[in-house]
């Protein structure tokens, strides 16, 4: 069974390399019963798409 | 002249790329946003993305195409801004030595000794991330985040997600192994999210209720 710290390291690395068969099976069955890291994965897409915002220049708008 | 002869002729195939102003345009961004944060003055940020772009240029006759262009205008800036940094490094010496030894920081104020979020850690639900970007002052704190980062860990973050390098070249640029890369794009995005969610969903909450 996943601790919180391994589930967020899968959770990190998923956004470099796919994971395993059995990585995602355990990962999913940890995000399913823990829902800080439950929040933590809906934050790993959320920060990517503010990164990609940010980029692209959306804060400049208003300034 | 078909056009399978004119993909094969690698000075039209240049034009074509040099002539594509929307993908030139992307790239100046992200690169300006790099060298911003990491040299913490937009001039200079301008000027070395300005002479790493005039640079590649001058040999895009050489490259592929964009991924190879791409890499090489960054590899230019990451040493016109290694140049700055070094003699910046001069004044700074004292702060940034104090801060590497933030890189070894052990997460123990995030997990427990089982490893499980500290109560006070756990991540909460930051409700509609995408109304947040609209907001002027959340760029602010982002910012504010972003550098705040241990150096080495806000490099790698944004190699990755700024310029969006695939991890096997962030590795060769910084000579790091695999499992280095992820410690560190793990512990970057730990302490982002963490900083993101403190300064802007808690902060946006305990102001809300004063309102």
């Amino acid at each position: 069974m996943l601790n919180c710290h391994e589930a967020t390291r899968l959770m990190s690395e998923a956004q470099e390399r796919s994971l395993s068969f059995s990585e995602r099976i355990s990962l999913s069955l940890h995000v399913t019963i823990c829902r800080g890291c439950h929040n933590f994965k809906e934050q790993m897409g959320a920060l990517r798409k503010m990164t990609r915002a940010y980029v692209k220049g959306e804060n400049q708008e208003k300034k | 002249m078909t056009v399978d002869s004119i993909h094969e002729n690698p000075s039209e195939q240049v034009d074509s790329m040099l002539a594509d102003t929307a993908f030139l345009e992307d790239i100046r961004r992200q690169m300006i946003k790099f060298a911003t944060l990491q040299l913490g003055d937009s001039n200079q940020a301008e000027d070395a993305v300005q002479e790493a772009l005039i640079g590649a240029l001058k040999n895009a006759a050489s490259f592929g195409g964009r991924a190879a262009l791409k890499t090489w205008i960054f590899a230019i800036l990451k040493n016109k801004i290694a140049d700055v940094l070094r003699l910046k490094q001069r004044v700074v010496n004292a702060s940034s030595l104090l801060r590497e030894e933030d890189e070894n920081d052990d997460l123990s104020a995030l997990f427990d000794r089982k490893g499980y979020w500290q109560a006070d850690e756990r991540p909460v639900a930051w409700g509609n991330p995408e109304a947040s970007l609209r907001e002027t002052h959340f760029w602010r704190v982002f910012e504010a985040c972003l550098e705040g980062l241990p150096p080495k860990q806000a490099r790698v973050f944004m190699m990755r997600e700024f310029i969006e390098l695939s991890a096997n070249e962030i590795c060769e640029s910084m000579g790091l192994t695999t499992s280095n890369l992820h410690v560190l794009l793990h512990r970057s995005r730990l302490r982002l999210r963490e900083c993101i969610e403190n300064k802007w969903y808690l902060e946006g909450e305990k102001n809300a209720e004063l309102s």
